[in-house]
């Protein structure tokens, strides 16, 4: 499935909340569910600075694919955390470098990539760009 | 305590910004410790100012700038009175508490600290006095010092009273903490600082809007507050300084209107208080912030004080009742500012969820961020109440935490 597919999925999924809580609901789970960052990633290195939240990310390449792991100490970050390394995980680095996070705008959570909400996801997907494009330039 | 002659309908009435819906709820905004909300009052005077007698003040010959400058200096007055200073010349505008405090500092720091000096602080203090004084113990040398805090928020005095010392040159604390609510005893503060001839800077910011301030019964050296946190417009705010001090001072900004007489070479300073006010200040919001404390003394500072502690009461005992919950600062003492967590939850999540629901609160450090290491937490959820809340809102506030709690969980 190419991102802009996984990415389709993910805005079929939430059309079918039938109101906030629900919603809500949903990424509370997504974020408990989120497979946790490996302990020896959860270091300054891999920290992105949130005021509010904090965050950890790591990427690594692996058969041409980019594998992204990422944990937070706030639930609702991490659910979306979750939404964010299901649509670009995975993936080739120049899909990565390509992709844009219209679908979080589609699903009707675009508050919590608000420079103002201060909780680290602005911060995450631009490193999660940038480990792609490091990694683009090493690979070629 | 019972409150007289407290409409709270008719309050109400007066802050036209809490009658909406905000996600499909009726606002409850319980976040008066980050900015209060304005009364129509303020804004009419706003208004009128820009509508009417907009000029620019001081040494104007025309009809306007002499309205203009009468309506600002009757606020300085009407501040001196509010806040029982000795005189008019005492109150310099400022842009808010943050100005007052980096004004003070930068100016003890060209004339007054010595690399010897020490400089007393607090662990529980905002931001904005912590950093201002570190600045200075950079630049002059000066050993900055700490008083800490007690698992329940106050200010130890034990250990305050041994730090202080004949190198204590001036002593800046809170007079209420802004995460905590912690009501400081400033008035032995200051009297134990005197002894050693300290100076201290109180910082008003949370006090001014809540409770009566006397600065010459409290016999504080400077006090700092802001227009904005009670009722005024923002950009505004109060540097009360003692007369003997401030003539002291050097000048801080220099500028138009705070000169005497300027050449190319050397300029004299103006009297207080232009000394210290360079530049063409904000008028028209210093103009409306003296609706805001005709209004305040209307409503009375002391029926807000006691309205309030019934609200904060209300509150610690609904809020009380929910299992795994957990105040930051339960000082005997206290403004009804509410700090607090849910065991196991971020939050900011809890705020997240909050918002949804219609209630604003503050989450996060609320710039305290020695306080949260204090308490080895990331943060806390402040719910801080204002005259113009119900005890409907508190359970709002209360429905609301426990929906967050059983969605978080």
């Amino acid at each position: 499935m190419t991102i802009a597919e996984k990415q389709k999925e993910i805005v079929d999924e939430f059309s079918f909340f039938e109101d906030w809580m629900q919603k809500y609901d949903y990424l509370i789970e997504l974020g408990k569910e989120l497979p946790i960052i490996d302990e020896q990633y959860k270091t300054d290195d891999h920290i992105i600075k949130g005021c509010q939240s904090r965050v950890w990310l790591n990427a690594e390449l692996k058969d041409g694919k980019v594998l992204y792991s990422a944990d937070s100490d706030a639930i609702i970050t991490k659910g979306i955390i979750s939404l964010l390394i299901r649509a670009y995980s995975d993936e080739s680095p120049e899909a990565i470098v390509e992709a844009d996070t219209a679908f979080i705008d589609e699903i009707g959570l675009k508050e919590h990539l608000s420079p103002t909400r201060a909780n680290g996801l602005l911060s995450m997907i631009k490193q999660m760009k940038f480990y792609a494009l490091a990694m683009q330039s090493k690979s070629n | 305590m019972e409150v007289k002659t407290f409409d709270i309908e008719a309050i109400r009435r007066d802050f036209p910004v809490l009658d909406q819906e905000v996600n499909g709820y009726p606002l409850v905004y319980l976040d008066n410790a980050a900015t209060s909300q304005k009364p129509t009052v303020v804004v009419d005077s706003l208004r009128d100012y820009y509508l009417k007698i907009n000029s620019n003040i001081h040494r104007g010959v025309h009809h306007l700038s002499q309205v203009a400058t009468d309506a600002f200096e009757q606020t300085r007055e009407k501040v001196r009175d509010f806040i029982n200073a000795e005189h008019s010349h005492e109150i310099i505008f400022t842009s808010g508490t943050t100005e007052g405090i980096n004004l003070v500092a930068h100016v003890l720091g060209k004339k007054v600290i010595e690399p010897w000096h020490e400089i007393l602080i607090s662990e529980m203090e905002h931001h904005s006095n912590i950093v201002p004084w570190q600045l200075l113990a950079e630049y002059t040398g000066a050993k900055l010092v700490t008083i800490p805090i007690t698992d329940e928020g106050e200010l130890d005095m034990e250990e305050y009273h041994t730090l202080l010392n004949e190198n204590t040159a001036i002593v800046a604390v809170s007079h209420i903490s802004n995460s905590l609510g912690t009501i400081n005893p400033v008035k032995e503060i200051i009297a134990s600082a005197h002894e050693v001839n300290a100076w201290v800077l109180i910082d008003g910011a949370q006090s001014a809007p809540h409770m009566r301030i006397d600065v010459r019964d409290l016999d504080a050296d400077f006090y700092v507050f802001s227009a904005h946190k009670m009722c005024g417009p923002t950009g505004v705010g109060v540097l009360y300084g003692k007369e003997s001090i401030l003539n002291e001072l050097p000048p801080y900004k220099g500028g138009g209107e705070m000169i005497s007489e300027v050449s190319m070479e050397k300029s004299t300073y103006a009297d207080l208080p232009h000394k210290f006010e360079a530049g063409t200040p904000n008028i028209g919001e210093v103009v409306a912030f003296k609706s805001a404390l005709d209004y305040l003394d209307e409503v009375g500072l002391e029926n807000i004080a006691a309205y309030e502690h019934e609200l904060l009461a209300y509150a610690m005992e609904k809020l009380s009742t929910i299992e795994g919950i957990v105040f930051h600062g339960t000082a005997k003492k206290k403004t009804s500012v509410i700090s607090f967590n849910l065991k196991g939850i971020h939050p900011y999540d809890v705020g997240m969820i909050l918002d949804k629901l219609g209630v604003a609160v503050r989450t996060g450090h609320h710039c305290t961020q020695p306080v949260m290491k204090r308490y080895d937490i990331p943060g806390t959820v402040r719910a801080s109440m204002a005259f113009y809340n119900t005890k409907e809102e508190i359970d709002r506030l209360y429905n609301a935490v426990l929906k967050a709690q059983q969605m978080l969980s």
